[in-house]
Formats: C-alpha cells, sequence, structure tokens
C-alpha cells in the first residue's frame, strides 16, 4: 500500500548553496529522558525538518563504575553487580562472570548445574526478548501488545522468583554451580509455561506481525548491509538481521549448549523487520533448548565443593551470549582473588555505535524505529 | 423586538447545555475509553473510585484543576494561554446545526454542514498556535505535522461529504437526516462512508493517525508543555472534536435520529442519535488501541494517492448515478 521511504534530501555539495541550506539546520536534544530512549540515552540530532542529518550519541548518564569496582573487590563481592548492568537478561551476566571465575580459577562444574544454567539463562533471555517485542511495538505507536508480552514474561518472572529468591536483577550463579537445586514444582511449571508462550505465539503472528502499519514502518528501514555489520562489530540479533549467522552459543559453544538441538535464525535485508523477526524466532529456538534441558536433566550435584578461590595469574575471558549479543568478560589476575584488571565487553555498546552511519538522512520516526529495534538496555553501556 | 427574544433565549439555553455537553462527554468518554483500553488489554482499569470506577474522571478533573499551569520561561505567554481557550471554542460552535433529534437543535441553516467544516477547520490554528507559543522543538513538530496531516485529509472529507450533498440537493443537516427517510446513505454510499471515516479519524488526530502528539517520537507533541487545565482542555476538545467527527457521519451515513419510534418522537430521536455517534466513537476508541503509527510520509501519501482518486472516483460515479436515476425516473 505504502512504499519504501524515499529519501529525496541528500548531501548538499560546497558552494553557495551550502550557506543556504545549513540556515535551515537546527539541533534537536532526544532524551535524556525521552520516552522512546528507554533509559537514560542521550542523542543530539542534527535536524533538517523531519530528517534526521546527524545524530550523535552522549553516553555516560548511567555510569556507576561498575568496572572499577571489580577491580577493588574481592570477586565474590563483586558478583552482585553484574546482574545490575543489564538488568533485564541479568541470567546471561551471571553466566558470564561465574564462568569466567571458573576458568581463571580452573575449577569444574556438575553437570547438573551446568543444565540449570541453561534452563534460567534460557528463561531470562526468553523474558528479554518478550520485553523487547512489546517495547519495540510500544515505540511504534502501539500501545496493547507490552501489556500482552508482560503478561507471559510476568510468568517468567513468577518462575524465577521461586528459585532466585529475586525477579529482575539475580544473583542466582555461584562459582562452582548454582545457587539452590530445581525442584519438581520448578520444572513442571516451566513445562506450562512453555506450553502458554507457544500458544500465544500464533496471535502475535496474526495481529502483530502481519499487520500492515508496522510491515510498513519496519521493511527497508534501517538497513544494515553485512559489511557494515562487520565493520561496526555488532553483534546479537542485529547482526543475525543482518544475514550472518553468529551466535556465541553455536560458534563457540560454552557450558552444555552443544548437547542442544537448535537452529540459529537469520535475517535476509538486514532492516528493522527482519532484526524484529530474528528475536521472534529465537524465542522458539530457546523455548527448545529449555525443554530438551528439561528432558536431559542429569542427577547429581547442583553446586561443586569449592575452596577459597586465588585467580590464576594471567589472561582470561568468556564470552556468552546475552540477548542482545556477545558478552565477554575479560579478566587479569595476579595471584590474588581480587583482579587486577576487568573489562567487559556489552553488546549494546558496538550495537549503537552503528546509529551515527545508519541514521543520517533518516526520518525522526525513522530513527526511533531503528533505535527500538536495536533492543538497547543502556545501563549496561553505560555501566 | 419580541419575536427575538424566544430565539436568543433559545441560543443562549444552547450554548449553556453545549458547552456543559462538552465537558459530560469528555468525562463519559474519558472513562469509557479508559474501561475499553483496559478490556482489550486484558487489566480491570480504574476500579478504586467510585463502583467501576465511574467516579475516576471526576477525581481526575478536580486534580487538574488544582494543578499548577505552568508556563516555559521563552515561551510568549500570551498566545500559550489563549491556545488552548481557543482549541475549545470551535467545537462548541458547530453543536449549533446537529440535530439531535427532530425538534432538539438550536438552528436548522441551509449552509449546517458547510458551517460545521469551516468552525471545525479551526482546530488547526489552536494546534499551531500551542506548537508555536510553546518554544518548544518537539512541539513545533507536532504543529507542523498537524497543519500537513489536516490539510491534506480535509479534501477527502469534503469530498465524501459532496457526495451526499449532491444526492439530497441541500446542506442543511435537518434536510440530510429527513432525505434517509427510507434508506441509509451507508447502504448508497458505501466508500464514502469509509473514506470519510478513515479521514476523519486524521482530522481528529486519533491513533493510527496521531502523529501531532505521537509520544514516542515528540513526547507529547503540541502539548508537552501544557499542564493542568491547559492540557486539560485540549483533552476535553480531542473529545468534543470526536463527538463532531462521528455526529456528522451519523447525519451523513447512519440516518441521524431515525430509529425505532419511541414515544415523544420529536425529541426521544435523540437517544438513536447518540447511540450512533457513541458506537462510532467506541470504533475510534477500538482502532486507537489495536492499531501501532504510521509514518509521516506514509500518512501523507494515503491522503493523496489513496483516499483523494477514490473519493473522486466515487464522486464522479455519485454525478452519474443520480443522472441516471433522474432521467430513468423522467422517463416511467
Amino acid at each position: 500500500m505504502i512504499n519504501t521511504p524515499d529519501i529525496s534530501i541528500t548531501p548538499v555539495p560546497p558552494g553557495p548553496g551550502e550557506k543556504a541550506a545549513k540556515a535551515h539546520r537546527f539541533y534537536l536534544n532526544l532524551g535524556p529522558q525521552h520516552p522512546s530512549t528507554h533509559g537514560v540515552l542521550r542523542v543530539i540530532l542534527e535536524m533538517d525538518g523531519e530528517y534526521v542529518l546527524d545524530p550523535q550519541p552522549d553516553l555516560g548518564f548511567g555510569h556507576r563504575m561498575h568496572e572499577k569496582m571489580g577491580e577493588t573487590r574481592p570477586w565474590s563481592q563483586f558478583f552482585a553487580n553484574v546482574g545490575r548492568m543489564d538488568y533485564v537478561n541479568a541470567m546471561a551476566f551471571n553466566h558470564g562472570y561465574a564462568a569466567l571465575i571458573e576458568r581463571a580459577a580452573g575449577i569444574e562444574v556438575p553437570r547438573r548445574a551446568e543444565y540449570i544454567r541453561v534452563i534460567t539463562a534460557e528463561l531470562n533471555r526468553l523474558a528479554s526478548h518478550l520485553l523487547w517485542v512489546g517495547a519495540f511495538i510500544l515505540d511504534l505507536g502501539a500501545f496493547t501488545p507490552i501489556l500482552y508480552t508482560f503478561d507471559d514474561r510476568e510468568s517468567i518472572l513468577d518462575i524465577l522468583e521461586d528459585i532466585t529468591g529475586s525477579r529482575l536483577t539475580y544473583s542466582y550463579f555461584r562459582v562452582g554451580g548454582v545457587m539452590k537445586d530445581i525442584d519438581d514444582t520448578f520444572i513442571s511449571r516451566t513445562r506450562a509455561f512453555i506450553k502458554q508462550l507457544r500458544d500465544r505465539f500464533p496471535m502475535y503472528e496474526t495481529l502483530v506481525n502481519t499487520n500492515v502499519i508496522i510491515k510498513n514502518r519496519m521493511t527497508g528501514v534501517g538497513v544494515i548491509s553485512p559489511d557494515m555489520a562487520r565493520r561496526y562489530g555488532v553483534t546479537g540479533g542485529v547482526l543475525r538481521g543482518s544475514g550472518i549467522p553468529y551466535d556465541v552459543r553455536k560458534n563457540a559453544p560454552y557450558s552444555v549448549y552443544p548437547e542442544f538441538d537448535f537452529l540459529v535464525p537469520v535475517g535476509k535485508n538486514g532492516d528493522s523487520m527482519d532484526r524484529y523477526l530474528v528475536k521472534f524466532a529465537e524465542m522458539e529456538q530457546s523455548l527448545r533448548i529449555i525443554e530438551q534441558a528439561l528432558d536431559k536433566l542429569p542427577e547429581g550435584d547442583f553446586r561443586a565443593k569449592v575452596k577459597r578461590i586465588k585467580l590464576n595469574p594471567g589472561m582470561t575471558s568468556f564470552s556468552v551470549e546475552t540477548a542482545r549479543g556477545e558478552l565477554t568478560f575479560f579478566l587479569m589476575g595476579d595471584g590474588s582473588d581480587t583482579p587486577y584488571r576487568l573489562k567487559i565487553r556489552v553488546p549494546s555498546f558496538s550495537n549503537l555505535s552503528v546509529m551515527p552511519e545508519l541514521c543520517s538522512y533518516m526520518l525522526l520516526s525513522d530513527l526511533v524505529t531503528v533505535m527500538g529495534s536495536f533492543d538497547l538496555v543502556i545501563p549496561e553501556i553505560d555501566r | 423586538m419580541h419575536e427575538l427574544i424566544p430565539i436568543i433565549a433559545r441560543a443562549l439555553v444552547y450554548a449553556i447545555v453545549m458547552i456543559a455537553f462538552g465537558f459530560v462527554n469528555a468525562l463519559v468518554m474519558g472513562y469509557l475509553e479508559r474501561k475499553i483500553a483496559a478490556k482489550i488489554q486484558r487489566r480491570p482499569g480504574p476500579m478504586e473510585v467510585g463502583p467501576y470506577g465511574i467516579l475516576q474522571l471526576v477525581v481526575d478533573g478536580i486534580k487538574i484543576i488544582g494543578k499548577q499551569l505552568i508556563i516555559p520561561k521563552e515561551a510568549d505567554g500570551p498566545l500559550f494561554r489563549f491556545a488552548p481557550l481557543l482549541s475549545f471554542a470551535p467545537v462548541v460552535l458547530p453543536f449549533i446545526v446537529i440535530p439531535f433529534s427532530k425538534e432538539l437543535q438550536a438552528k436548522d441553516f441551509s449552509l449546517g454542514l458547510l458551517f460545521i467544516v469551516t468552525i471545525a477547520s479551526i482546530n488547526v490554528l489552536t494546534i499551531v498556535i500551542a506548537g508555536w507559543s510553546s518554544n518548544n522543538k518537539y512541539s513545533l513538530f507536532g504543529a507542523m505535522r498537524s497543519v500537513a496531516q489536516n490539510i491534506s485529509f480535509e479534501v477527502p472529507v469534503l469530498l465524501s461529504i459532496l457526495c451526499i450533498a449532491l444526492m439530497t440537493g441541500t446542506y442543511s443537516m435537518q434536510g440530510i437526516v429527513q432525505a434517509q427517510d427510507t434508506v441509509w446513505f451507508i447502504l448508497i454510499q458505501p466508500f464514502a462512508f469509509i473514506i470519510y471515516f478513515i479521514a476523519g479519524l486524521a482530522e481528529t488526530n486519533r491513533n493510527p493517525f496521531d502523529l501531532p502528539e505521537a509520544e514516542s517520537e515528540l513526547t507529547a507533541g503540541y502539548h508537552t508543555e501544557y499542564s493542568g487545565f491547559g492540557f486539560s482542555l485540549f483533552m476535553i476538545a480531542e473529545y468534543a472534536n470526536m463527538f463532531l467527527v462521528c455526529s456528522i457521519a451519523t447525519v451523513l451515513f447512519l440516518g441521524g435520529w431515525h430509529g425505532f419510534k419511541l414515544p415523544f418522537f420529536e425529541y426521544t430521536g435523540a437517544f438513536w442519535f447518540l447511540t450512533k455517534v457513541y458506537v462510532l466513537m467506541l470504533v475510534m476508541v477500538w482502532i486507537r488501541w489495536t492499531f501501532p503509527r504510521v509514518r509521516f510520509d506514509q500518512l501523507l501519501n494515503f491522503s493523496w494517492k489513496y483516499l483523494i482518486p477514490f473519493s473522486l472516483v466515487n464522486l464522479a460515479l455519485t454525478a452519474v448515478g443520480i443522472k441516471v436515476f433522474e432521467s430513468v425516473r423522467g422517463m416511467i
């Protein structure tokens, strides 16, 4: 019905016309308290009418010195911080940090613990994806879907609350395992939830994904070519939306992920619609992983007996796939229990770094769409 | 002189009643919208104040009146205060010609329909004033969008109204209603109705065409800087505007106050009229809570490339149809 955007404004070449063209330009301050920046991101937009010429993200409003905190106290005292960086997908950060310490100290994790880690991490990934689907559609102006996805997400939070004790910023993983074993109630509730979410998918499909306005708003908006994606080092759904099948769970497997049968969905065109559909397809894959893990769940310990841990001198790193992309913890130890250096590479930062190039000469509404499609969690960037 | 007194008295009573009606309409619609949105989103909605929360909007009104009216530092003060008042005036005036029933009408004049359309387009001016005087770029964006949107959607509105005017040969609201004695015009002119309703959604700045106040892009659009009663006047005007658009649709396409005969039908016809209007308004609410927002260029394209050509074709077909119908009738 409606054509793909026709960006008719092109850069004015230097010369007599330049000054006149520049006179029309003005700056618009998007954020840090704007409804569509989802947190404290400020974007300074150079605008010409409704067209964004040059968006420059201004970061750091939520800076809490997490990396420095990790270097000034023993690893065990830093554990609660990792869940606070990305509060939407705290379990993946837990997983990354716990596995990093295990690798740095040479600790073996029991298989049952690994399975529990995978189940809870995937549940948390689902919660994050569901939140994002709702929030993204909200950015496009439809208020209703977010309340339905929140409904599903609420079930996950209830399940996780029972075993972890918290709803959002978990510190459930322990070095050498997890805090608490899962029980039959957890398993039956998780199975019920899998069925509930599977029943919901057709509704999302018919009401949201095939809606003509949604299609027109997303298709062809913010196309990231595979080349551009590689240049900026974007990861996660943004990278897979551009057609590059890279998923840490497949390409550099950790934990017990190689034992499960799941697919890595990729997009074709790299536009916002592909990024959206990729994440949507990932939810089904997460459900499959959880199902298989519940079926194969081994008996045994849920936590290894760990004595006082000293971090080995030298460099260690560990990558996990969060809901937003590749998360890498890098640690330099000096033989004590406090890391000498802790560097955290978060996915949202590299995903956001595409924006200045991607969103120049774009409508303001499209910028909001693109920003929504990145699934940004700002505190993770600022950390 | 003596014969003027009843006319003036009637006009005065109507002015008071209509302003009160505007406020009551906003209360009712505000409540219904929140309840229906809640039903669509599977939550209870307002439940605390009064049974089923029916007094929620009254409490909200008291809260809003009690709020401080903040005027931004660099804003154009007089214009900033004036804009909400001006937004309310043009939605009260057209109530003069709306035929609630055969007798319940302030004044029926021969150009009633044109009068409504003319007055209603002042609404754009208020949005521009509000957007400009706020001294806020988001407000200005909202105002500029509103102008483009209203100008491009007024054309299909007028073209579809013209189809009815061609058929009835009158602009008088009462005359159009009486012409639908046997059959409602929605059955003869379904396309004109659809075009009118879509364009009407855009005229009232309702979702999916609520670009002047698109909250995910422009925070709140032209009323970003308004608080307290200034903001609530805009809201009341929006609901009154919805009522206007829907009542025109009812008069033109749904047979106005026609319906099953009730006792004292000269007056109780208002029941059917209001029922039809509120059903249409609830459809608007339903659409708002179901659809996402279109993009600005898509919106304008939709008007100029689809609605206007279709309504032109519809108008031409109507003209031909009337001519054929009349000549056939002449031959018989």
